[in-house]
């Protein structure tokens, strides 16, 4: 297994710089203008030198060498700058976003705070509320558990987040008033009430949030786990008088687990993703916020960066499903 | 397990299989409420507007906003046009992108798991292709299918086909790899069973082997992903047309009619609840029928 | 210059208004939130609307405009005139003479180094400056002493305000911006999210694309000034949200740019929470037609240029029976309500630019259409419904970004063509796609692959000129310039273009009003090359208990953010 996991560390640099090249293909390629959004009264002369100030001019292998060198050699050595009060960087140009003429790594950090709170924890609480209800759902199979469960999972996969997000508001922050309707992402928790108030703000989105994830994954548990318990062992086990529980949440479980953690694994890169809708809803104001603007804005610097963050992750969490599989079920091998 | 496979005597024709499936099927009460809930709803879509011919995107501005009434029983939205036209035309739409575009990701999703899970050689190959279109952002990828396809699309196809071509296209492109990881994680698990090797032992060719025993076994994740993706094909297309990446303006969506009457939620409570429910009943239809085709698909269970 | 020196004495009246408050930071915190979240702080390197409005609380220009579209004396001591000797006699140089006691918010003193500071770093060929436009023309700013400054032009300046007028060219800093000329701009993050100025407010945190913390600026002019301690500028969501966040929740103060459905702003209005203000500025959503022919059957490179003529608007009565098909007033009652007003004029204000009597298209006249295109040779010969000539279908492609409002015009417009018998067949775009200039994609406005395309545009400060000056046979996109050019028409009357000339030299402000009109006209109903729709306001939602709000469309929104005040 360790030699398969270096094996697929090594393999991934390839993987990576492939995806890097064809993401900035895609994004050159794409339709769309940084100066899209500028007012219609700025003539196409000064468009055309702000472009050019942004480095448009330049030819598409000289901007993807840059950026190569930027991501890779002068990003690093800043944050070893920031973390050591060294001064490795030095004057070399970071990635700048064409929107904020600041450094892409920047922006990035402020915005993974409140992406975590929400987007992270909502993928918590989905988690944990999928598992025992897909566990249950399938243990009792047609119970009224399983069939109310059904119901709810399946509204809340197939009615779209902007709709959850705006009923909720209306109910719990217009006519209630109980929380806010408008996510305050400079809010610092720093006792009992600041904490209370910061649960109260992430209220909804962590709800809307949890209950998209939850349906998902609890479908998949369900399945998985009535697949299994069909199966002669589960007969065998209980035949050799094993007791109920651990036949089904020791036996059952771990044999039902593998596409479940196919999903989950995909979903935990999407974490940093971010929620676009919610977050757009609630104005968390998170990394998919960051994305979406970036993509609208075509701030190609700030979209390359991200995306391939988030290939990365999707790399390393794949890798870690491929582990999993061989811990959940010895028999799989790979080597 | 596997016994249930090969004690089925090979005299017996597979149309008296076919009957046991259906037989099964019938039995599991809420697949047939599913396929009676579902089969009313493509009939509505479908017959409706031969029944209520009303244009659906005829303007009436006489008629704006009007609760249910006599001419309009579902009432009619901001510019007088009619809800129920626009449902039975919405809902065509979206089931027809929905099955489609769902088939299309789930036909690709399966492909591309059960290979690289089946044969080793494929799977490095195949499962870095997977994570490269999961990092691809999604939207500028849209934008260049739509930019690059549209046209040619259009000329070939005329502009309606051809755009329907290109969102079926686009949705299913860029949806299968869920499906892929999860049904190649299962069939690595399958295929190191007793009864793989058995049937391998015996010299059964691969292409047998995936049919007869990698596929049956593999069907459940695949029938959630199913369901679950027909949900996932109607939003992703109106947020598409939402984009102006996906049909005309003035073609009405359930996905669409429930996205621009979210503003009027607190006026208009009608307009956002009947397509949202429409999604919803259509969704939970097919996830039933998928769940007895499970079972009735399920030797083991289907034996009982 | 009568009508002006008339306007900035109505603008003087207005300033000299008693202050409400008596104690800078009394009122303590006040929360804003517009739906499109500010990126940068400094106007010159953005011109996105958010960026340069949530700039104009900290940086200011030497003039502003007021609610009328008057012009204030802002940092200078009065509005440079000829009649006054500000501009010369030759108008080629402008003087300003600076209020004196300025103070930068760090405790410096504001002189006229900074103004032509401004200039330098906006003029610097390698910096992209997103306001070169207002510098058009500039030879040179000088400053003989501190509290002076001289703008020279290179020829005849009839409007001399360009530079340092209105919230996008305001001052900067000189000693905090002195490393971040031409090439270096984008290296300067600090100045460029946290600029030093003058205005009401200094700048505590920036988040870029979210939220921005202010607090009142300590060494403002006007002691007492601003009322409010700390601001809160949230940015991001979407319109309701904002709107809803103000009239319903009651958690903001201020919300820019609420245009929602008139319905739905009525029952936002329930909560009680809010008010809405509005006002007209130049905005005009309008029909442009395409003069040339974007026929996908053309080669690339031929479709939509001046080769080939429109086969059906090149007829002047074709183009009069599609805006005679169109009831204005219904359009703008349902897309805008209070917000928005029919019009035939592309430039509908101010007074003295404004075509009065361009009224002839309000009212819908269906028939009329018919028998125009009737007599145009366009009739049903085949009884399938549409018009045809010489074998050609009335065929056309409608196309707009994506928008709400938008779907909905097209919607009632495409009923409304149809019933004359025309064929339309409807296209929406994303906005960044359909408004980028990308000359790859086939969807641009400026490419204008489709029969008519529906949008809004509007000029900066009052005077239009350039803005007419875009309709120019030379200023047409085509595949030679990547398709850059303002003439999205392809609009060409060589009339035309010798009367642009004629404003350019114009100094006497009546004349320059008379040419403006014409040249309006020749573009509406002279020729019905443009179909003009609504004249739309802007709609801005803020709490009842904010006082001193006067909503400006000639400046920023925020302009007089210092004089903001809680009633208590």
């Amino acid at each position: 297994m360790l030699t398969y996991t270096l094996r697929r560390l090594l393999i991934a640099i390839p993987t990576l710089l492939f995806i890097s090249l064809i993401i900035f293909l895609l994004l050159d390629l794409a339709p769309g203008d940084p100066m899209a959004q500028m007012p219609l009264t700025v003539p196409p002369e000064v468009k055309q030198k702000m472009r050019e100030a942004l480095g448009l001019g330049e030819p598409i292998h000289i901007r993807y060498a840059l950026w190569l060198k930027q991501f890779f050699i002068i990003e690093p050595m800043h944050i070893l700058d920031a973390m050591f009060g060294t001064n490795l960087g030095g004057d070399a140009q970071r990635i700048i976003s064409w929107q904020t003429r600041s450094p892409v790594a920047d922006i990035i950090a402020q915005r993974v705070p409140q992406t975590l709170w929400v987007v992270g924890l909502a993928y918590v609480v989905g988690v944990a509320i999928a598992l025992p209800i897909g566990i249950i759902s399938a243990y009792k199979q047609y119970s009224w558990f399983d069939q109310i469960g059904t119901f709810i999972s399946m509204i809340g996969f197939s009615v779209p987040t902007f709709f959850t997000g705006v009923v909720l508001i209306i109910i719990f922050a217009v006519n209630l008033q109980w929380f806010p309707s408008i996510y305050d992402t400079t809010h610092k928790v720093t006792g009992w009430d600041s904490f209370v108030f910061q649960l109260r703000q992430m209220a909804m989105p962590v709800m809307v949030l949890a209950l998209y994830n939850a349906s998902q994954i609890s479908r998949f548990m369900r399945a998985s786990m009535l697949d299994n318990l069909r199966q002669d062992y589960v007969r065998t086990a209980r035949a050799k008088g094993l007791r109920e529980r651990v036949v089904v949440l020791t036996h059952v479980l771990r044999n039902s687990m593998i596409p479940v953690v196919t999903v989950i694994a995909l979903g935990v890169p999407t974490i940093f993703g971010g929620a676009i809708i919610t977050e757009q809803v609630f104005k968390v104001n998170g990394l998919g916020q960051l994305l979406i603007t970036a993509i609208h804005a075509n701030d190609l610097p700030m979209v390359q960066t991200l995306t391939f963050i988030f290939a990365i992750l999707i790399v390393l969490f794949n890798l870690v499903a491929d582990i999993l599989y061989g811990i959940l079920d010895p028999r799989i091998r790979y080597d | 397990m596997t016994d249930a496979v090969t004690a089925t005597p090979p005299s017996e024709s597979p149309s008296n299989q076919w009957r046991d499936v259906w037989r099964q099927f019938r039995s599991h009460r809420g697949a047939m409420l599913g396929l009676i809930v579902f089969a009313a709803i493509l009939g509505t879509v479908l017959l409706g507007p031969l029944i209520w011919s009303m244009d659906a995107t005829f303007v009436d501005m006489r008629a704006r906003n009007k609760g249910p009434m006599m001419g309009h029983p579902l009432g009619t939205d901001q510019l007088g046009r009619d809800m129920l036209a626009r449902l039975m035309a919405g809902g065509k739409v979206s089931i027809a992108v929905g099955l489609t575009a769902m088939s299309l990701s789930i036909f690709l999703g399966t492909l591309i798991g059960i290979s690289a899970g089946f044969f080793r050689r494929l799977d490095g190959i195949l499962m870095r292709l997977t994570d490269l279109f999961l990092a691809l952002p999604l939207l500028p990828l849209l934008l260049v299918m739509v930019m690059l396809f549209r046209e040619p699309l259009s000329k070939r196809f005329g502009p309606e086909t051809g755009i329907f071509i290109l969102i079926v296209g686009a949705i299913g492109v860029t949806s299968w790899m869920q499906t892929a990881r999860i049904v190649r994680g299962e069939v690595l698990a399958l295929k190191e069973r007793e009864f793989v090797l058995a049937a391998r032992s015996i010299g059964t060719s691969p292409f047998k082997m995936i049919l007869r025993h990698i596929l049956p076994n593999v069907l459940s994740p695949i029938m959630v992903s199913a369901t679950l993706g027909i949900a996932s094909a109607i939003i992703t297309e109106s947020a598409l047309s939402f984009l102006g990446l996906g049909f005309p303006p003035d073609f009405p969506t359930w996905g669409r009619l429930l996205f621009d009457a979210v503003d009027q939620i607190q006026l208009y409570p009608m307009r956002v609840i009947l397509p949202g429910i429409a999604i919803s009943l259509t969704v939970l239809s097919v996830n039933y029928i998928g769940d007895g085709l499970r079972d009735a698909l399920d030797p083991r269970i289907r034996g009982r | 210059m009568k009508l002006m020196t008339l306007l900035l004495g109505a603008g003087a009246t207005l300033a000299l208004a008693p202050a409400a408050m008596a104690e800078r930071g009394a009122d303590g915190h006040v929360n804003v939130i517009y739906s499109q979240a500010p990126s940068i702080l400094n106007a010159y390197l953005s011109s996105g609307t958010k960026d340069i409005e949530a700039a104009s609380l900290v940086i200011e220009p030497l003039i502003r405009y007021d609610e009328t579209g008057a012009m204030l004396p802002w940092l200078v001591e009065e509005v440079p005139t000829v009649e006054n000797g500000g501009v010369s006699e030759d108008l080629t140089t402008i003087t300003y003479k600076i209020k004196p006691g300025l103070k930068w918010s760090d405790g410096t003193d504001f002189t006229a180094e900074d103004v032509v500071f401004t200039a330098e770093y906006c003029m610097h060929p390698e910096g992209g400056c997103a306001q070169l436009a207002k510098f058009e023309g500039v030879d040179s700013v000088t400053a003989p002493d501190p509290l002076t400054v001289v703008v020279t032009f290179v020829g005849p300046k009839p409007f001399p305000y360009g530079p340092f007028s209105g919230g996008q060219s305001p001052i900067i800093q000189k000693a905090q911006f002195a490393d971040c000329l031409g090439a270096r701009a984008p290296e300067c993050t600090d100045a460029n999210f946290m600029p030093i100025g003058t205005g009401g407010f200094k700048v505590d945190e920036f988040r870029p694309n979210d939220v921005i913390t202010l607090s009142a600026n300590p060494e403002y002019r006007d002691a007492a000034k601003p009322a409010f301690a700390t601001m809160t500028f949230k940015g991001g969501g979407d319109a309701a949200a904002a709107a809803r966040s103000v009239l319903e929740t009651g958690e903001f103060d201020y919300a820019w740019n609420t245009q929602l459905a008139p319905e739905v702003l009525e029952e936002m209005l329930k909560g009680g929470k809010g008010t809405l203000v509005n006002a007209f500025g130049t905005l005009v959503e309008r029909i442009e037609i395409n003069m040339t022919d974007p026929s996908p059957n053309l080669p690339e490179g031929e479709r939509s240029t001046a080769m080939h003529p429109h086969p059906i608007f090149s007829d002047i009565r074709v183009r009069t029976a599609m805006s005679k098909a169109i009831d204005r007033q219904l359009l703008s009652d349902i897309g805008y309500g209070e917000a928005g007003r029919p019009t035939c004029n592309l430039v509908p204000a101010p007074a003295m630019f404004a075509s009065t009597d361009n009224t002839g298209c309000i009212p819908q006249d269906m028939e009329g259409a018919k028998a125009l295109l009737d007599e145009a040779g366009w009739t049903d010969t085949d009884g399938d419904g549409i018009r045809d000539k010489d074998g050609m279908k009335f065929s056309i492609v409608y196309q707009t970004s994506v928008n709400a409002v938008r779907q909905d015009f097209q919607a009632i417009i495409k009923q409304w063509w149809e019933e004359l018998g025309v064929e339309v067949q409807l296209k929406s775009v994303d906005g960044s796609v359909f408004f980028g200039g990308d000359p790859g994609s086939p969807d641009t406005f400026q490419k204008f692959y489709a029969d008519v395309e529906m949008y809004a545009n509007n000029f900066d400060g009052t005077d239009p000129e350039s803005y007419l000056a875009m309709y120019t046979c030379d200023k047409a996109p085509k595949p030679e310039t990547q398709w850059q050019g303002e003439n999205i028409n392809r609009f060409c009357d060589p009339a035309y273009d010798a009367l642009v000339a004629e404003l350019g030299k114009t100094g006497e402000l009546e004349k320059r009003g008379e040419i403006a009109r014409k040249l309006n006209d020749m573009l509406t109903k002279e020729s019905m090359v443009i179909i003009p729709l609504v004249d739309r306001g802007r709609l801005s939602a803020h709490a009842n208990t904010l006082g001193g709000v006067v909503l400006n469309t000639w400046d920023s929104e925020l302009w007089n953010a210092a004089d903001w005040y809680r009633i208590k």
